[in-house]
Order: structure tokens, then C-alpha cells, then sequence
């Protein structure tokens, strides 16, 4: 499926993901490119095929309701790129 | 024989020994990463050297060992893959993203090396975010060929390939989402296994395609892969998709007999379009296996060519998910003077992230969204189901699958970075074995103008034992993986 311009400036909103003016146009011929390439699936039918999620269809394993995480909260917060009386400084949300 | 040119396995058995220290055989190779890899015509295989740390651990090594607690491992320089996250070392993982990220805890899989005392040396290149196959991709600059370096190593885990293959390390960790373990080691002329899915932790492994991802070897011999498997390898509870599955001693059988181990090669992996040399190449050394007492049988995999569609949903889908996290608010890069959340997030983003991460976010972002998610991300998990039918019929009849790894030798820096749909297509032969998240190797097949190839060998789930015991077997009769590199 061939994207417009607008489908570009769409998906990078949705991704949150600044792109410039400028290289909309050479966002939306590769973009476009890569969905020719994805298209090729719809050659075969694939009706009834269940669909794999996990090669050889493992389930998730469950264990005990039990802490095993220790804290560690200055070490995290240490990577940190803004923060305040050890919390993460974000602008303003709410005015 | 110069200390760099022993493989793993003569080194540890060079340490046991006596022949010489953890402190004297790791100094020789931070010399030589000193020598070579840096500076303009360097190969840029590492983007972290950890020296001090690297010396304080041979020297803590060295005492292990006297104190008669050593294992094979212990005192043995390697090298991670800078997508494995290591407690107090900078973790890029070739971006900008990460490019002050200092993990707070160690992945499954540099625990498990810590454990037997293994010396890591550093943090090895690769394309960003693992997403690449030439290792032009990343920040900190393209890894060059040690074989000729005008051309690519391969990619993602292109820095990992180059060390080995440069003999700055003899051997390190690697991850293969679609090919980023084989591919590199097939174009650098190294052994590199990628295992059943859910045989190494994904846990610490920055996380590109979760249901792809695998960690595994990239050495110079199979015998050294099996070595490093060993400790590689283990059930995890921290990470969910990993199988609770004896790890055996992989070194314990690479002498097997191979007679009567049947070989399949599929005729989709050797089309008309192929190289004629390529084709050549392999064929030789498929018939040192049949010397070896394997019989070879055609076969086919009819969905094979769906692989890179399928693929190409896949992928770009979950990283969209994974690297949701990089926002600019925990960790990682964050844009100058955000005017608000939404424009922190944004251009965080837009900055950290360079042009191949973001192209695949957008395609990732698009396939999942409301309406498009049944076309795209359902329909390719349909189509990997057909591609695992391929391979489970096939493996009723035979013990391996054999073929090229790459349809070509590495090409020149540069010549398909302009166009992602043509780099795409360097994966053709690799991407099917994740797709059914089956195990995958290279073993150096022979040069094509001067340059390695790969003969890429894929056997059924948990069959790495018996594939490096083929590959060992081989490697007996045949001196391909002892070829290298001029001038380094």
C-alpha cells in the first residue's frame, strides 16, 4: 500500500516520534516500499492457519504471589535524565 | 604460536597449564585492541574498552585458579555484544538512545560468564538497536571488515564478528534476530550458532523482536562455540519464554560419527539466481560431509521466500512495542528544553533514534494499528506457522538442512545503505530458521574473492549438540576456520 504524506505525519504521531518537514518524502517512498515487500504475503492463503506465537507453543509459566525484586530505587534513579526529591521531573501535565 | 591466535579451548587449556597467567593473556589482547581498533583506520569493533576492569577480574581469575576453584572459563578473555546489559558498564546498544545508559543489573547471560569467572574485555559494536546487516547503522561509526576494510562485517553483531575475526578477542557474545549472529560470522569467516529459541535468557538482552531474539556463540572453531555454549545456555525464570531444558555438555560429543546422517538441501536455497561460485562453494563443502558419511537428499521448504515479508512485520511490529520505553523520562537521551510531555516524548525520540530504528518503529507502529492489525501482524504470524510446517516435515527425513548463509560475499561499505528493501534482501537465507525459531549456524565454507563465506547449517529444536558436532567433524577434515585475515 502506497502512503501520502498524511499517513507519514499520522504513523509518526502515533509512534511519538519527531521527524522533520523535510524528510516526510523520504519517509513515505521507503515506508511505502517496505509495505510493497510485506504485501507479498497476501500471495498465499492462509485461511484456518492458526497463527504462532511462540515457536515451539510454550504457555507462560506461573510462580508464587512472593517478592523477589529487592529495592533498589537509587541505583535505578541514577539514570535518571531529570529528576527531583527522587522523583522523575517530567514539564507540567496538568495546568 | 602467538597468544592470539590460540582458540578459546587452547586457552583454557594453555591456563590450566601454567603456560601462562589471565593477567599476561588478557594485557596481549587489550594491546591489540589498542593497536587496532582504534583511531581512523581502525576496525571500530568496540565501543566500550573496559581495561581496569578486564585486569582486575584476570587478576582475581589468576587467584581463583590458584586457590584450585577454576573451571574451563576461568581467566578466559571474551568479548559481549553491546546489547547485553552489564551492572555499572555503559550499555548502548549502538544508539544515541542509550549513549549514558548505565545498566543497574547484568543480563542473564554475562551472570552466567561472571560465574565461571570469564575476563570480558568490553562491549562490542553493532548495528543500532540490533536493527541492520552491514553494522553501518550505529552511533558510535560503521565496524570495518579486518578481511578487507573497504567492505561491511555483516551486522548487527558486525563488532563481535570483527574482534574475533581480527583476533582481538578470541571470541564473543552475539544476538540473532534474523540472521545477526550468522550472517557477520559467515562474512568475517567465524563459527557463530544461533540456538532453539528460549535457549539463552532473553533477560538483561535489550529486547529488539522478543519473539525472535536469541543470544549465542561467535567463535573461531565449533569446538569453541560448544565451550561457550555450555555457560551461555540456562533455564531462566526472569525471562518467560525460556525453556526449561537440560543444558548438556556440548563439547562432550563434537567426536561423534556422523555416518548416516542424512543432509537436506533445499532447493529454495539454491535458486538459479544463485551465485554460481557461491553455489560452487557450498557444494564442496557439503561433500566433505558426505566423505564424512552423510547422505544428501533434496528438499524443499516451499514458504521459504514469505520469510521476508513475514519478517518484515514481524519485527518492526514488536520493536514498535519494545522501544516504546525510551522516552526521555526514566533513562536514555532527552531532548533540550521540552515545551511539554508530548514534545519530550517526541523529540527525545526523533533525536535519540537514528533513520533504520525509526523507519522500523513507523512500520511496526502502522502494522498494529486499528484495522491494519489482522492484515499484517496475524497474517505473518500465519505465514510463520507455514514456514515451521516446512521445517517439521523436514526434519521427519532428515538430520540437517544445509545452504548458503549470505548470497554473497560482504559487499563494499556503503553500496546498499541508500536502499532498505535492498539490504533487507541480504537475510533471505537466514530469517526463516526465527521465524520457526529453530537453531541456525555458519561454519567458514572457503573465500570467494579473497573474501569468507558461510555454509549455514539448521537442525531440528534442541539439536545444537549434534549440529556442532557436524560442524566439529568438519572442521577436523577441512581448514577453512583457520584461514585469516592479512595484516593484522
Amino acid at each position: 500500500m502506497a502512503l501520502d504524506r498524511s499517513d507519514v505525519t499520522n504513523i509518526a504521531d502515533l509512534a511519538r516520534l519527531a521527524i522533520a518537514e523535510d524528510n516526510i518524502g523520504q519517509y513515505q517512498e521507503e515506508l511505502s516500499s517496505i509495505l510493497a515487500l510485506v504485501e507479498q504475503m497476501n500471495a498465499v492463503n492462509t485461511d484456518g492457519v492458526q497463527p504462532l506465537a511462540h515457536p515451539t507453543d510454550a504457555v507462560q509459566r506461573l510462580r508464587a504471589d512472593a517478592v523477589t525484586e529487592e529495592n533498589h530505587r537509587e541505583k535505578y534513579m541514577a539514570n535518571a535524565p531529570a529528576q527531583e526529591n527522587g522523583l522523575f521531573l517530567v514539564p507540567k501535565v496538568v495546568e | 604460536m602467538a597468544l592470539h591466535n590460540l582458540t578459546l579451548t587452547q586457552i583454557s587449556k594453555g591456563l590450566e597449564a601454567g603456560d601462562f597467567t589471565s593477567v599476561e593473556i588478557t594485557q596481549h589482547f587489550l594491546n591489540r585492541i589498542n593497536q587496532f581498533d582504534q583511531g581512523e583506520n581502525g576496525i571500530n569493533s568496540f565501543i566500550t574498552v573496559t581495561q581496569e576492569q578486564a585486569l582486575a577480574d584476570a587478576k582475581a581469575a589468576d587467584e581463583r585458579r590458584a586457590a584450585g576453584n577454576a573451571t574451563a572459563w576461568t581467566g578466559v578473555p571474551f568479548a559481549h555484544k553491546d546489547i547485553f546489559c552489564t551492572d555499572g558498564t555503559l550499555t548502548t546498544c549502538g544508539s544515541k538512545m542509550l549513549s549514558n545508559f548505565v545498566p543497574p543489573y547484568d543480563a542473564t547471560v554475562v551472570e552466567n560468564m561472571k560465574r565461571e569467572g570469564a575476563v570480558c574485555l568490553g562491549k562490542t559494536n553493532l548495528d543500532e538497536f540490533a536493527m541492520g546487516s552491514s553494522n553501518e547503522s550505529s552511533f558510535y561509526g560503521a565496524v570495518k571488515n579486518p578481511w578487507n576494510l573497504e567492505t561491511i562485517p555483516g551486522g548487527s553483531s558486525g563488532g563481535s564478528a570483527a574482534a574475533v575475526a581480527a583476533r582481538l578477542v578470541p571470541a564473543a557474545t552475539g544476538t540473532d534476530t534474523g540472521g545477526s549472529i550468522r550472517q557477520p560470522s559467515a562474512l568475517c569467516g567465524l563459527t557463530g550458532l544461533k540456538p532453539t529459541y528460549g535457549r539463552c535468557s532473553r533477560w538483561g538482552m535489550i529486547a529488539y523482536a522478543s519473539s525472535l531474539d536469541q543470544a549465542g556463540p561467535m567463535a573461531r572453531t565449533a569446538e569453541d562455540a560448544a565451550m561457550m555454549l555450555n555457560v551461555m545456555a540456562s533455564f531462566d525464570t526472569k525471562d518467560s519464554t525460556s525453556i526449561d531444558q537440560d543444558v548438556p555438555d556440548y563439547t562432550a560429543t563434537l567426536n561423534d560419527d556422523l555416518a548416516g546422517k542424512v543432509i537436506g538441501l533445499p532447493k529454495e536455497f539454491f535458486p538459479e539466481s544463485l551465485d554460481g561460485e557461491m553455489k560452487q562453494t557450498m557444494m564442496n563443502a557439503i561433500a566433505e560431509f558426505e566423505k564424512l558419511g552423510c547422505t544428501v537428499k533434496e528438499i524443499s521448504l516451499p514458504s521459504t521466500d514469505l520469510a521476508i515479508p513475514a519478517y518484515y512485520v514481524v519485527a518492526p511490529a514488536e520493536c514498535s512495542a519494545n522501544l516504546s520505553r525510551m522516552d526521555g523520562v526514566r533513562f536514555g537521551y532527552r531532548c533540550n528544553d521540552p515545551k511539554d510531555v508530548e514534545d519530550l516524548y517526541k523529540r527525545s525520540r526523533g533525536e535519540g533514534f537514528g533513520d533504520e530504528v525509526k523507519r522500523r518503529i513507523m512500520i511496526g507502529t502502522y502494522a498494529l494499528s486499528t484495522g491494519f492489525y489482522d492484515a499484517y501482524y496475524v497474517k505473518a504470524q500465519q505465514i510463520r506457522r507455514l514456514i515451521k510446517n516446512d521445517f517439521v516435515k523436514a526434519f521427519n527425513e532428515v538430520d540437517f538442512i544445509m545452504g548458503p548463509v549470505t548470497p554473497s560475499p560482504a559487499f563494499k561499505a556503503g553500496e546498499k545503505s541508500g536502499d532498505p528493501v535492498e539490504m533487507y534482501m541480504e537475510d533471505k537465507f537466514t530469517l526463516s530458521c526465527n521465524l520457526a525459531g529453530l537453531p541456525g549456524m555458519s561454519i567458514p565454507a572457503g573465500l570467494i574473492n579473497g573474501l569468507p563465506v558461510g555454509l549455514q547449517i539448521m537442525g531440528n529444536y534442541w539439536s545444537e549438540a549434534a549440529m556442532l558436532n557436524a560442524a566439529h567433524k568438519f572442521q577436523q577434515v577441512t581448514d577453512f576456520h583457520q584461514l585469516e585475515p592479512q595484516g593484522i
